[in-house]
């Protein structure tokens, strides 16, 4: 009976420490994105982080352009430019397509800290550019343990930067959609298999006519459901005709529903922005 | 008659979407992208040394044998033609990874030999010029590990079951892989030197 609970026990402790030295030497995890100042030091207050917020807020309103500032006690044992891709990677700060994304990356207690600048706006802070920030607007007021006034004025320059780029206008009104696993490419692949499919089967049944006038109706009421009543038409009348013809070729009449990028609500998130290393680091 | 045509054509398809032939297009455009995208960087990286020689020059002319280096080093690598087909022939790519390696190491030499003159450290335009440096080389680390991962997608595909058959039908093989640059260097320990010998301060 005591037997038991103690082993028991014992393999928890042994698995708890061997879970414990793995994690010490793994990388720090990428912190989710829920808004655009992520103070995982408790450095910045309620107030100060709000602040912040409201002007990276007002800059993507005016620019459409995403910039986040995250501040974390290390990034040991990784490098800071190792650690600000990562993050940025999973973030995916900046508009699709755009890439206009920002992140003001701050390693406290390594003392280092990077601006990782999106490939779309490389232009306006070029790496000799981004380095000035560090040094001059930043590292300044972080010497002398201002934080605040550092990020806020590195954020400062860095969307004054922002502003003086010509970029393409802020969408208005951001209709999130849910994310679907799937993309448009798999669903006309396998959309045009089950269609080749179902329709050879119903046509087997009723013929040629009625049976492709099912697979048109249930392909467009599939298309409906998943997309709009225009594409629906569009989707019905292709499976009909394939049906009828059986093996008419497929023109792959377009399905393009626009790039779901989602920003609305309270949450933050990225818009599928990339990077590739451009930026400055610096120390202080 | 016309079903079995239907059905014949259905099979090809599923098999073709199955065997892994459309990943093994994906994945060889994505090894093609981040390729280009490597040779852009390192490119980059090139067009970035003139300037960066004739700066240093004002400062610190008689370094001449680190400067004649970097010059050098990088006339090498102009002559290596990084077209796309690079990748297909190992022998190409190792020397292109060489040529690539030389250079880095030369300016490396160059950064050591700069931390003796504070008046060109203090310039401006050197200050840009070594921020622009600095971020280039990451964004070949960032290139180059990007395409490591495509390329180890890709490796996978053609090596495994039953993908296999599909690249050996159509030709495609595995493609070489980046190592690393400087392996000699990191086996030896780093020489640590304390002495007041010529490389010391003030010169």
């Amino acid at each position: 009976m005591s037997r038991a609970p103690a082993r028991g026990l014992f393999v928890f402790l042994a698995l708890a420490i061997f879970a414990l030295a793995s994690a010490a030497r793994a990388e720090v995890a990428v912190p989710p994105l829920t808004k655009r100042v992520t103070d995982l030091t408790g450095t910045l207050d309620a107030s100060q982080q709000a602040n912040l917020e409201n002007r990276l807020a007002a800059l993507e309103s005016r620019k459409g352009s995403q910039v986040a500032v995250l501040l974390v006690p290390t990034v040991q044992p990784e490098a800071i430019e190792q650690y600000a891709i990562r993050v940025f990677d999973r973030w995916k700060l900046g508009r699709k397509g755009v890439d206009d994304g920002v992140l003001l990356l701050i390693a406290k207690n390594d003392r280092k800290l990077r601006i990782e600048v999106g490939y779309g706006l490389e232009g306006a802070i070029p790496d000799a550019i981004a380095k000035r920030v560090v040094e001059e607007d930043i590292v300044p007021r972080f010497k002398q343990g201002d934080f605040y006034g550092g990020v806020l004025s590195g954020v400062d320059r860095i969307a004054k930067l922002v502003e003086g780029e010509t970029m393409p206008a802020p969408r208005p009104v951001e209709r999130s959609s849910p994310s679907r696993g799937w993309s448009n490419a798999d669903l006309l692949f396998y959309g045009f298999i089950a269609v080749m499919i179902f329709g050879g089967l119903l046509r087997s049944l009723f013929g040629r006519m009625l049976g492709a006038g099912a697979t048109a109706l249930a392909a467009g009421a599939i298309a409906y459901f998943l997309f709009s009543v225009g594409i629906a038409v569009i989707v019905a009348i292709v499976a009909f005709l394939l049906t009828l013809g059986g093996r008419i070729g497929y023109g792959g009449s377009g399905w393009s529903s626009g790039g779901s990028w989602s920003s609305g609500g309270g949450g933050f998130s990225g818009g599928g922005g990339s990077a590739g290393g451009g930026g400055a680091s610096g120390g202080w | 008659m016309k079903n079995i045509k239907l059905l014949f054509l259905l099979i090809i398809l599923s098999i073709l979407g199955g065997c892994g032939y459309n990943t093994l297009q994906t994945t060889d455009e994505q090894i093609k992208a981040g390729w280009a995208e490597v040779v852009n960087q390192y490119q980059r990286r090139a067009d970035l040394i003139p300037n960066l020689v004739e700066t240093v020059k004002g400062f610190a002319a008689q370094e001449q044998q680190v400067l004649l280096g970097v010059t050098n080093a990088r006339a090498k690598v102009g002559t290596i033609q990084a077209t796309p087909e690079l990748i297909n022939d190992p022998q190409a790519f190792t020397r292109f990874q060489q040529a690539q390696g030389e250079l880095s190491s030369a300016l490396s030499r160059l950064m050591v030999v700069v931390e003796r003159y504070p008046q060109l450290k203090s310039d401006q335009n050197f200050r840009d010029l070594q921020a622009q440096l600095e971020g280039t080389e990451n964004r070949i680390t960032v290139a180059r590990n990007r395409y490591i991962k495509a390329v180890q997608t890709y490796n996978v595909v053609v090596r495994q079951f039953p993908s296999n058959l599909t690249a050996m039908l159509f030709g495609y093989k595995e493609k070489p892989q980046f190592s690393v640059e400087n392996e000699k260097a990191i086996a030896q320990p780093p020489k640590v030197d304390f002495g007041g010998g010529p490389g010391a301060k003030g010169k």
